[in-house]
């Protein structure tokens, strides 16, 4: 049960945001590059939901991209199953690339307009060579219906469906190369709470179906604490906290997790006590020295604006931050 | 009770289209007492912020409002003349928009926005009015305000920008600001903060709050009382904690139920089946009526009218008629 | 808007009659009266072996005694009349214009069909891959840009001449022109397709065919370029209204169609002789009919681009 099916090490994503040659000789600019994503690591088990929750800027979306070969990497590995994902290979991804999908989004965008559901559905089939004929119409049937819709819809355009019947046929799509793992980019954040509910339901029954494992991919920490075993914080493109879901709402072990967790509105009125959150994100592009939560930390000393934080063991994962440094470390920083 | 700051009553908004008359709002009636916050909360497409823009005047042709009255303290305002309507809003009524870039032009800087919007509803010199502005800045937490001032809009984060925008919409001291998803664009951390801002400086000030949101937590934070829209009709009003802790409607309970918070541990979240419908094809009778776990038979039939219950809290569902009750007890 | 209406299942043309776009033809008079009249001039170019009462082309049947016969008045010579009049050969003017508008309008559709298929693939190719790739195609166009379209087409025509064999030269006249024409205009539908693709191919459903490893060229032929023709049928509309003037200026200039086989340029270059000798219909009637149906189809491409612009996703 334990066994690793996705693992992540040292993940780096640089982006080139510098102003086009020309500009940069005449104006005497730097070229200047953004780090969405910096040294990230960390280990997803066979049928858990492990998600990333952070902030715009965080390099949640970024990391969920890099793992299913929409971006490539400037540094680190990705193994699945014990293999090393080299999506440059296309014959030995071919076989690799069945076992993982990907929910995105936006209902709206993620379904091609001029397609009808079937089509939409039957596209990894066919991609795959799964099955032939008329057996990939009854199969497009039974997805349907397995996601709460009905066969008859097969022959309907995307604009015929709501928000949440569309996320019904994403889905639909996504199982239908029968994968093991998928990736889930903010798959309710486009819809009312009501169909929120209603998707993330399915997402649980799916999965315990299917067994499936699931990456969930989300700003929304209520969200993230309903679906997932585990969680990773990320603030500014690295990962600050990672913990077991019930741990993590309890007993918070970063500065900055706290202070997530203090911003959500309290929906059950219990008037629990909260910190107020001061400051903003900063500019990803000049991020702060040393540990970059820093400039906002209500506990920072000095050693913060010098270092970047190792990775110290909790009790259910690890966190970057230099509070849970051995004794002797932290006095020397003072 | 002392008389409301705002009253809408059996407000009717229509869009005719080629294909017959959509009834965006169907008889929406509720008060805004002096100093209160008002939350708004629905789906998409329940017409929360159409009854923003119906108040202020500013309904996307073709939709018009088609019936009803909206009085802003005893003054009725939904047929005034469109030079008149004019300077009731931002004098009377402030208004904060989801995206802060569409409130504030990209062109003027901040000083140049502020001052000129102050001096337009109030006497001021030009100077009185910049001292006005930068204290208006300072106000809503904008650090070095008066060096800030003269920046564009642009050289704000969005945090900041909607920040701008809650000093935009107070410059004139209105009574009534309508704030349509203010924080929706913005990250959690930065939305706990504009909320508080919001919060504070209209009850400094003694202005109402109509708060636009789909967001339940946002309402429970802010607002004294909610209202529940749900296909253009008004499910529910009353005390937020009322509303949230025991609802009545039982659109109502499902949504409550179907929110994921960082309390309960659940298993399964409840979920309420389908989707809100369209405009043109709303059921007969009670809107909900296909989607609700308690229907009976006169809810296909009669369309139900707000009942009054205790504690100045209102429904519109046949559950809770007095002549159901006798009905069924007999 | 038409997603929120449903209704049962209507068949095929009760579908495209009840949408959007049928609506709004039915409700624009301007847009009904210019497709009439294209459609006209069209159908009778189509039909003009049928329709014209004479065969311009045919030595055998002109007698040049009918040369110069005023419209609607019987010859001096044969007592023969005709509708529009004749030219100093003797031939039927309205026949010369059947045959004429058939040329042009060939001409026409062809270099729009060309150069929108040149477009649209290097457009896609520049949008999809970008890079160097896209900035290659890009400068390439924006140079092209800086000449006007019939200085090309000039420059084209010339040096195709120079490539080809007298002996084919009357016979090849008009795939020259053809090319010529499309390779003028192709820079517009690069452009808009580019744009086009370069927003479809950040959309999610592009995105999830990538997950699944689709081939490029599946991407962009079944996924990206069935979402950038809107834009494109505008502009091929447009562009015919083009096409077509500027195939007309080129043989107004005496580089296009031989005059065996003339075109609405030919014709008006060969009125403009006579126009100031008082036989002014030779030159009028095709001038007209170049107008009317160039008119007519920019009004359609105007109509088309406001009808379809709500509806660009």
């Amino acid at each position: 049960m334990a066994d690793v099916l996705l693992s992540v090490e040292g993940l780096t994503r640089r982006f080139d945001v510098s102003k086009p040659w020309l500009n940069r000789v005449i104006e005497r600019e730097e070229r200047q590059f953004l780090t969405a994503s910096e040294n990230v690591s960390f280990e997803i088990k066979r049928g858990e939901t492990f998600a990333l929750v952070g902030e715009s800027g965080s390099g949640k979306s970024t990391i969920a991209k890099m793992i299913v070969g929409l971006l490539e990497p400037s540094a680190g590995v990705i193994r699945f199953d014990g293999q090393q994902m080299d999506f440059a290979s296309g014959a030995a991804m071919r076989t690799l690339r069945r076992r993982f999908q990907m929910i995105f989004q936006d209902p709206f965008a993620s379904l091609n307009p001029r397609w009808r559901v079937e089509d939409i559905i039957a596209e990894p089939i066919r991609t795959f060579g799964l099955l032939r004929g008329a057996e990939i119409s009854k199969e497009v049937g039974r997805l349907l219906d397995l996601v709460g819709l009905s066969a008859a819809d097969g022959a309907k355009f995307p604009h015929e469906f709501s928000g949440g019947q569309r996320q019904r046929i994403a889905i639909a799509r996504a199982l239908s190369s029968k994968p093991e793992f998928i990736v889930c980019d903010e798959p309710t954040s486009a819809l009312d709470v009501s169909v929120q509910a209603q998707i993330l339901n399915l997402m649980r029954d799916l999965q315990d179906e299917f067994g499936l494992t699931y990456l969930l991919i989300s700003h929304d920490l209520s969200v993230v604490r309903h679906m997932a075993n585990r969680i990773g914080v990320l603030y500014l493109g690295r990962l600050v906290e990672v913990a077991e879901s019930k741990r993590l709402f309890t007993d918070p072990q970063h500065p900055y997790t706290r202070m997530l967790l203090d911003a959500v509105p309290d929906l059950a009125l219990s008037g629990r006590r909260r910190m107020p959150v001061t400051g903003e994100i900063p500019n990803p592009i000049n991020p702060p020295s040393g540990c970059t939560f820093h400039p906002r930390c209500p506990k920072v000393m000095d050693i913060c604006k010098a270092s970047n934080p190792p990775d110290y063991p909790t009790s259910t994962g690890t966190a970057a931050c230099h509070l849970l440094a051995p004794q002797e470390v932290a006095s020397t920083g003072r | 009770m002392a008389a409301p700051l705002l009253s809408v009553r059996d407000l009717i908004v229509e869009f005719p289209t080629r294909r017959g008359t959509l009834r965006a709002l169907d008889r929406v009636s509720f008060d805004i007492a002096e100093g209160e916050v008002l939350g708004m909360v629905g789906e998409s497409g329940a017409g929360k912020s159409l009854t923003g823009a119906a108040i202020i005047g500013l309904l996307e042709p073709p939709g018009r409002i088609a019936g009803g009255e909206i009085w802003l303290r005893g003054e009725r305002i939904d047929n005034l003349p469109r030079e008149k309507m004019r300077r009731v809003r931002g004098r009377r009524i402030g208004m904060v928009f989801q995206d802060p870039l569409t409130s504030l032009n990209p062109l003027y800087t901040v000083a140049e926005q502020l001052i000129e919007t102050i001096r337009t509803h109030m006497d001021l010199s030009e100077k009185e009015a910049r001292a006005r502005a930068v204290g208006l800045l300072d106000r809503v937490g904008i650090p070095a305000a008066a060096r800030r001032i003269d920046d564009y809009p642009h050289h704000f984060s969005g945090g900041m920008r909607q920040r701008v925008v809650i000093a935009l919409a107070l410059a004139a001291e209105p009574e009534l600001v309508i704030a349509d998803e203010p924080t929706t664009a913005l990250d959690v951390s930065v939305q706990a903060q504009i909320i508080d801002v919001l919060k504070e400086i209209c009850a400094e000030r003694g202005a109402s709050v109509m708060l636009i949101t789909h967001d339940m937590g946002v309402i429970a934070e802010t607002a004294d009382r909610v209202a529940v829209l749900y296909a253009g009709r008004l499910a529910e009003i009353g005390p937020v904690r009322d509303v949230i802790q025991a609802a009545e409607h039982p659109y109502t309970a499902g949504l409550m139920g179907s929110i994921p918070t960082l309390t309960q541990t659940a298993e399964r979240l409840t979920q309420i089946p389908g989707s809100m419908p369209r405009l043109n094809a709303i059921p007969q009778g009670c809107a909900f009526n296909p989607r609700c776990p308690k229907v009976f038979e006169r809810c296909y039939r009669d369309q139900p009218n707000l009942i009054a219950r205790a504690d100045g809290r209102h429904v519109s569902c046949w559950l809770y008629d007095a002549q159901e009750k006798e009905v069924s007890h007999g | 808007m038409s997603d929120i209406f449903k209704k049962p299942e209507p068949g095929r043309f009760a579908r495209a009659w009840d949408s959007d776009i049928a609506y709004s033809f039915r409700k624009s008079p301007l847009a009904i009266v210019a497709a009439t009249v294209s459609l006209l001039i069209i159908l009778a170019a189509i039909f003009a072996p049928w329709i014209a009462p004479h065969d311009p082309f045919n030595p055998a049947t002109l007698n040049l005694m009918d040369g110069f016969t005023p419209p609607m008045e019987p010859n001096q010579f044969t007592g023969n009349t005709y509708w529009l009049g004749t030219d100093n050969q003797g031939r039927d003017v309205f026949s010369t214009i059947l045959y004429g508008a058939r040329i042009s309008l060939f001409v026409g559709f062809m270099a729009v069909a060309f150069a929108m298929v040149l477009g649209i693939t290097l457009g896609l190719i520049a949008g999809y891959r970008g890079g160097w790739v896209d900035s290659l195609l890009m400068r390439v166009a924006d140079v092209q840009l800086t000449f006007p379209s019939i200085l090309l087409a000039l420059l084209i025509f010339g040096v195709a001449r120079g490539f080809i064999p007298p002996a084919y030269r009357e016979a090849m006249a008009i795939w020259v022109l053809i090319v010529a024409i499309g390779l003028s205009e192709w820079v517009q539908y690069a452009r808009v397709v580019r744009g086009a693709t370069m927003v479809e191919k950040s959309k999610e459903y592009v995105q999830a065919a990538r997950v699944i490893g689709a081939h490029p060229a599946k991407i962009l032929v079944r996924h990206i370029l069935p979402n950038v023709m809107g834009p494109v049928l505008v502009i091929a509309t447009i562009g015919l209204a083009l096409a077509i003037i500027a195939e007309a200026t080129l043989s107004f200039l005496g580089v296009g169609v031989p005059s065996t086989q003339p075109s609405l340029g030919t014709l008006i270059r060969i009125g403009q002789g006579f126009l100031f000798s008082g036989e002014w219909w030779i030159l009028l009637f095709p001038s007209l009919t170049l107008l009317a149906l160039a008119l007519s189809v920019n009004l359609l491409g105007d109509w088309l681009r406001d009808a379809l612009n709500p509806r660009l996703r």
